[in-house]
């Protein structure tokens, strides 16, 4: 009887996309202004694993470019990538629209007005600017899920989309204000709203990795729930779920997700837009498959354009977030383009 | 089986459905007919548990109160008048969304749920559209979709709300003849709300007229389908007259 279309997500799919995180990870380990031997500097990261002990013939200040400076950004880069293109999905699907994403709820706003207020106060290089991000995200959050709600009682999806429009229009705003009233931070403020992946080794990694887990595994467990969404309240209802509970759990686990990213890496925007829906061209509409293959996406995505970011004009950085929309928006639409799906 | 006594829905205070009491019984169909805003949907809300209502529901002879909403999913199917089909979603995927309420929050779908739905697909004839995606669908192949998550669900009660309203006589025929099949070897109970007094003449074991949330006739297509208790109930002028093997048609009839 069974007649092999059944599970997903495609083994095929899976195993490619995540070749490709693998060769993106190497690719961001052994590319950079200090010429190393990539096999020396993969037998520096086996030295490091448990109960390993090989010499990679690495001096010690290269062997500090591996394993405290190359590998902990890769891997912050994966982490947040894959955070924010899940975080993507997970909007998309629990609002149903597909122009949803982690930025959708003020969620940017809000760690950009308290990024902006950190750095006016303190100074880019504080650790109070992370906190102060991730404090605004959520608070904006807060103040979306009240608002939408507030007016007529029951919060649909299109409620709290509205009220995350008015509340991100109301904290940029202020953000603005801040912004210009100190003239003199407005490169500090301005860097940290394109984005930058850290640099300060493990520190940030250690930041970002709690927040990615959580809101990745609590985001995967609720894939198939997503699906039952797309056919509205009313008839999640006749199949046994109830849609406020669902968009709850999944919205607190895209928020919480985002804000980490947001305090460790900036506002790096299109992430959580072009990753899912490139996934989405080539795997169709089910979250049991978009969810896992957008976590391994998200992170190829981000290590490549990192990647893009730091030697395209070496040694002069460009900020991520430019890489992110300038690389991603063609790929998107060539992806749009050429796809069986996308022109069906 | 469908039990309900002296139910009530309210919007606003007013009353939708104004007491009203059935059953079905396994394997029965019966038709429910009215005007529209007589009350039919909520009715059918009502036993499925998605509509606030008052009043006794009792599902294989369960209270519907007492049964949790997973627990309510796997004894009641619906099959609404206006099912929203996301273009994008697989026919495959969207026929496991009937799988549900059989599985637990978190979980995720088995091999078993797999094979029943895909028998789903097999017995409405759509197996060969399992990858499709919705949006490329005709309106006879997207309702067969509709009954085949139902179907999925595996509930021996089975709602439909106008579940014809969209096709063509053809298509109608179909997915009537369809269910018609499904609850005699299924053995389920089928409150279907129906617009054409035709086939629900032809369709349902009995009929009940529904006209501002009261039941007011329920019997036989013979006894219910009367010129004089459809035009009252409808304003419509109609002849009540018999075809070939002496089955109920209901024609309309011109002014004049």
């Amino acid at each position: 009887m069974t007649v092999g279309y059944s599970r997903r997500p495609p083994v095929l799919f899976l195993l490619t996309i995540g070749g490709v995180l693998l060769v993106a990870l190497l690719a961001a380990v052994m590319i950079g202004p200090v010429d190393l031997k990539p096999s020396a500097v993969l037998l520096e990261i086996f030295d490091h694993l448990p109960l390993v002990d090989v010499d990679s013939g690495l001096d010690a200040r290269q062997a500090a470019i591996v394993w405290e400076l190359r590998l902990p950004r890769a891997v912050l880069g994966a982490l947040v990538g894959a955070t924010l293109a899940v975080a993507g999905a997970a909007y998309q699907g629990v609002f149903r629209n597909p122009l949803a994403d982690p930025y959708l709820l003020g969620v940017a706003a809000g760690a950009g007005l308290g990024a902006t207020i950190a750095i006016v106060a303190v100074g880019s290089g504080s650790v109070m600017v992370p906190i102060a991000a991730f404090g605004g995200a959520v608070l904006a959050v807060v103040a979306t899920y009240g608002l939408g709600s507030a007016g007529g009682g029951r919060r649909t999806g299109t409620t709290l989309i509205l009220a995350g429009v008015a509340v991100a229009a109301f904290l940029t705003a202020a953000q603005t204000f801040v912004q210009q009233r100190h003239a003199e931070t407005i490169r500090e403020v301005y860097a940290w709203i394109l984005g930058r992946l850290g640099t300060t080794g493990w520190g940030d990694v250690a930041l970002m990795a709690p927040y990615a887990a959580t809101s990745i595994v609590a985001i995967f467990l609720h894939r198939r729930l997503l699906d039952v969404l797309a056919v509205g309240e009313d008839e999640a209802r006749t199949l046994g779920v109830r849609s406020e509970r669902v968009r709850a759990a999944v919205v607190i686990a895209a928020t919480l997700g985002t804000a980490g990213a947001v305090a460790a890496s900036g506002l790096i925007g299109f992430v959580g837009i072009v990753v899912p829906h490139t996934i989405r061209l080539l795997v169709g509409s089910s979250y049991r498959a978009i969810v896992p293959m957008t976590v391994l996406g998200g992170a190829a995505f981000l290590v490549l354009a990192d990647l893009v970011a730091r030697t395209a004009l070496s040694p002069s950085e460009i900020p991520i977030g430019v890489v992110t929309a300038f690389v991603g928006g063609p790929f998107f639409v060539v992806i749009l383009r050429t796809s069986k799906r996308g022109t069906q | 089986m469908i039990e309900t006594q002296g139910l009530v829905v309210r919007y606003n205070g007013r009353a939708a459905v104004d007491g009203v009491t059935l059953s079905v019984a396994p394997g029965e169909w019966l038709g429910l007919i009215g005007p529209n805003g007589a009350g039919k949907s909520s009715l059918l809300g009502a036993i499925s548990g998605t509509v606030a209502h008052d009043g006794v529901v009792r599902i294989g002879g369960r209270l519907s109160s007492e049964l949790g909403r997973r627990e309510a999913a796997r004894a009641v199917a619906v099959v609404p008048q206006n099912p929203v089909l996301p273009e994008e979603m697989d026919v495959i995927d969207y026929v496991l969304l009937g799988r549900t309420p059989h599985l637990g929050y978190l979980a995720a779908e088995t091999d078993a749920d797999v094979a029943i739905t895909e028998a789903a697909l097999w017995d409405l004839g759509i197996i060969h559209l399992a990858d499709r995606p919705l949006g490329s669908l005709s309106g006879g192949e997207r309702q067969r979709c509709v009954l085949a998550r139902a179907l999925a669900q595996e509930a021996p009660v089975l709602l439909l709300d106008e579940p014809t309203s969209a096709l063509d006589i053809g298509h109608r025929q179909q997915v009537l003849d369809l269910v018609a099949e499904l609850r005699r070897t299924r053995s389920l109970a089928v409150l279907a709300a129906m617009h054409d007094l035709t086939l629900a003449a032809q369709y349902a074991d009995r009929l009940a007229l529904m006209i501002e949330g009261r039941i007011t006739i329920e019997g036989t297509a013979d006894e219910v389908l009367t010129e004089s208790t459809i035009s009252a109930f409808s304003g419509a002028r109609v002849s009540v007259m018999r075809g070939p093997d002496d089955q109920i048609v209901v024609v309309p009839r011109r002014r004049g």
